[in-house]
């Protein structure tokens, strides 16, 4: 993984000492709340109900043992014995006191970490696939971009006070697992250019919020070495006419969906033609460095098949559907990555436990050639297992909780932090998604029902994807109570879409009522079991959900 | 009931900690039922020149007056939202672990 050189090390540490100074000058009153608050939010410190909340920083959710298990140190010693996992592959820490954060942001630059450009109107933590560097399916890693973009654009002084945040996630395969487009800028690393070299498929102006929308394609090919020109392009492009008059509108993906895409794609073609060929051309050997840090480890060369796995398999029929759900096809032939569930039943989606992160720091060491990622669906992968190996994992993971087999199910519920803690929340989000793992928690139903994502905001700012949700859960305040609106037949993938709102609002006591009246209704209304409940419902379109729910 | 709807309290957080305070009658408590009761306009002036000296002092910041109701058995917000405030998160991690009690 990459490893900070003397440059990175120099700067972190630099930062926090800038952070300890601003904050005693804070605590001395030589700087007020209106002066500080800017300052702490650029090191992802915010303001919630009960307490701070300090935002970590996961570059492209790739976490070895050693920083995991200084994350686990860190909810021992500041916090309350865990952490919570987001959507936005970083972690969160609920009750820090400002008087130790900086404290803690020393413990972390010391596993290489930090909370920069966690906050304000940057350009964020850069997200990927979190098999990336494994899935069989992908063209290339898509890491080494995720870090080459970090590197660009940490505090790129054009870039430090863009008109609204800016968020660019990256794949390096054509299957979407990191919801590209439905962020500002989304990238599919693909082969496509002369002699099969590769480049970027460039989708720009999707986001989610109080605007839902998908991202539109503005290039099918930037090759590799031009990318951080076009980058700069589209942020130049931003740059200038994005509007700065109204928070609301400020993102890009209202520039582009107020000027249209081809308007847009035309004024960034013209700064390309401008930049190309110019100091942001990256030199093939800038970028292999980059790349090394990236190297794949050294697999053994395994038979595809695995004796071990299969024995083990027949003998515990549990352990063959946690296998069945929670691994993904690797690379390399006898290795498969592992899913860890943080959904248990009835958990809080994202929460880990201090304990729990040092088991799975362990299990990277022993099993994963000490790699963890964080994935947007709040869930930890062990990308590098072994198949012979995974009976011997999965009995680690059951003492320590952590071996639901949900992934991809109705269960593995996204959910954001919503009125438990959030200050801008309407609604409760984790108590909803706990009755609703409670409710689905049975293995067989759950397994009938299939492929189903289920997304709660608390709010319209919508941090638990829920507009990408197959089924998707917001919090509203009506007269002051917590109401849920539902939607419908959204998807978070290539296939990305917005969901429909299906009707009236529930109450906290009906909505989960609701929920499994669309899944029922799906079961008795799909063609097969091999039609899931996304293609379905596009199939079949509201009419029959909102009919069961609320009577024709 | 009398005129509850009327009845506020000043809240804010901690600066050093962020901790959930109410404005008493000696100073930042975290207990709700110590809260200075403010049932006028002149109450709400008063509560509120308070709320600035304290972010003045750097004790608290975010200052705001919230609906509560007094009963004979303890004050409680009106809103959900204060309700949570006021007592934690209602389900999650942090309801189980010990809590390291802030000074
Ligand atoms: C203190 C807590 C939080 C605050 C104040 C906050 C604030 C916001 C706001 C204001 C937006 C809307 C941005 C816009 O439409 O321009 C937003 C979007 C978003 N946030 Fe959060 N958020 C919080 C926690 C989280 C958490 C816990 C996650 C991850 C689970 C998260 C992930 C996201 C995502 C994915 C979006 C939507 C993507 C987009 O920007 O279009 N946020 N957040
Ligand atoms: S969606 Fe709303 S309630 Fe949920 S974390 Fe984001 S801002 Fe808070």
């Amino acid at each position: 993984m990459y490893r900070y050189d003397e440059f990175d090390h120099a700067f972190v540490r630099d930062r926090t000492e800038q952070f300890r100074d601003q904050v005693n000058r804070r605590i001395a009153g030589d700087l007020t709340e209106d002066q500080f608050k800017p300052l702490r939010l650029m090191n992802g410190v915010y303001l919630q109900l009960h307490a701070y909340m300090l935002r970590i920083a996961i570059p492209y959710g790739t976490l070895s043992g050693r920083q995991m298990r200084k994350l686990a140190h860190i909810s021992r010693t500041y916090d309350k014995d865990y952490g919570h996992f987001t959507t936005r592959q970083n972690l969160q820490f609920n009750w820090p006191k400002l008087e130790e954060i900086p404290a803690i942001l020393e413990e972390l630059a010391e596993v290489e970490m930090h909370a920069i450009q966690t906050s304000g109107n940057c350009i964020r933590n850069v997200t990927t696939d979190h098999f990336a560097g494994a899935a069989a399916d992908e063209a290339d890693d898509p890491r080494p971009w995720a870090e080459i973009i970090r590197q660009w654009s940490s505090l790129h002084p054009e870039f430090s006070f863009l008109p609204r945040k800016f968020k660019v996630a990256v794949t390096g395969a054509a299957r979407d697992r990191a919801a590209i487009r439905v962020h500002d800028i989304g990238l599919e690393l693909r082969r496509g250019g002369p002699e099969n070299s590769l480049g970027f498929r460039v989708f720009l102006g999707g986001g989610q919020g109080r605007t839902p929308l998908v991202a539109k394609e503005v290039r099918d090919f930037v090759p590799e070495h031009e990318l951080l020109a076009y980058l700069e392009a589209i942020l130049r492009v931003y740059n200038r006419y994005g509007r700065r008059d109204n928070k609301f509108k400020a993102r890009v993906k209202i520039l582009v969906h107020e000027r249209g895409i081809d308007e847009i794609r035309d004024a960034v073609e013209a700064e390309f033609a401008d930049l190309r060929g110019g100091v942001l051309d990256i030199p093939a050997e800038a970028r292999e460095k980059i790349s090394a840090y990236f190297a794949p480890p050294d697999f053994e060369t395994l038979p595809a098949k695995s004796d071990t796995l299969e024995a083990a398999w027949k003998a515990d029929p549990v352990f063959g559907r946690w296998v069945a759900r929670n691994t993904h096809p690797h690379k390399a032939p006898g290795y498969v990555s592992v899913t860890i569930s943080l959904k248990p039943t009835g958990g809080v989606p994202g929460d880990a436990k201090s304990a729990q992160m040092d088991i799975v720091a362990d299990l990277a060491e022993r099993y994963s050639f000490d790699e963890i990622r964080v994935s947007h669906e709040q869930n930890l992968i062990l990308p590098h297992v072994k198949k012979d190996d995974l009976p011997a994992l999965y009995a680690v993971l059951v003492e320590a909780g952590l071996a639901t087999g949900n992934a991809g199910f109705i269960s593995d519920i996204i959910a954001c932090p919503g009125l438990d803690y959030c200050a801008l929340a309407n609604a409760r989000s984790i108590p909803i998604a706990q009755r609703l793992s409670e409710r689905f928690a049975d293995a067989d139903r759950q397994a009938d029902i299939g492929d189903l994502n289920l997304k709660i905001s608390g709010c319209i700012n919508a941090c638990g994807h829920h507009h990408v949700g197959h089924i998707g859960i917001l919090g509203v305040d009506r007269k002051g109570e917590e109401f849920y609106q539902i939607t419908l037949g959204g998807a978070p993938g290539e296939d990305a879409a917005i969901g429909e709102i299906v009707g009236k609002g529930f109450a906290t006591d009906e909505v989960v009522d609701a929920v499994e009246t669309i899944v029922d209704t799906y079961l008795q209304h799909r063609s097969s079991r091999d039609e899931p409940f996304i293609d379905a419902y596009r199939r079949l379109g509201k009419a029959p959900f909102q009919e069961a729910l609320y009577g024709s | 009931m009398a005129n509850t709807s009327k009845t506020r309290v000043l809240t804010a957080n901690r600066l050093g900690d962020g901790r959930v305070v109410y404005l008493g009658d000696n100073g930042w408590t975290s207990d709700l039922d110590l809260a200075r009761l403010v049932l006028t306009e002149a109450d709400a002036e008063t509560a509120e020149a308070a709320g600035l000296i304290g972010v003045a002092e750097r004790e608290i910041v975010e200052p705001y007056l919230i609906d509560v109701e007094a009963e004979s058995d303890g004050v409680q917000p009106l809103r959900l939202r204060e309700r949570i405030r006021a007592e934690g998160p209602t389900t999650g991690n942090s309801r189980v672990a010990p809590q390291p009690e802030a000074a």
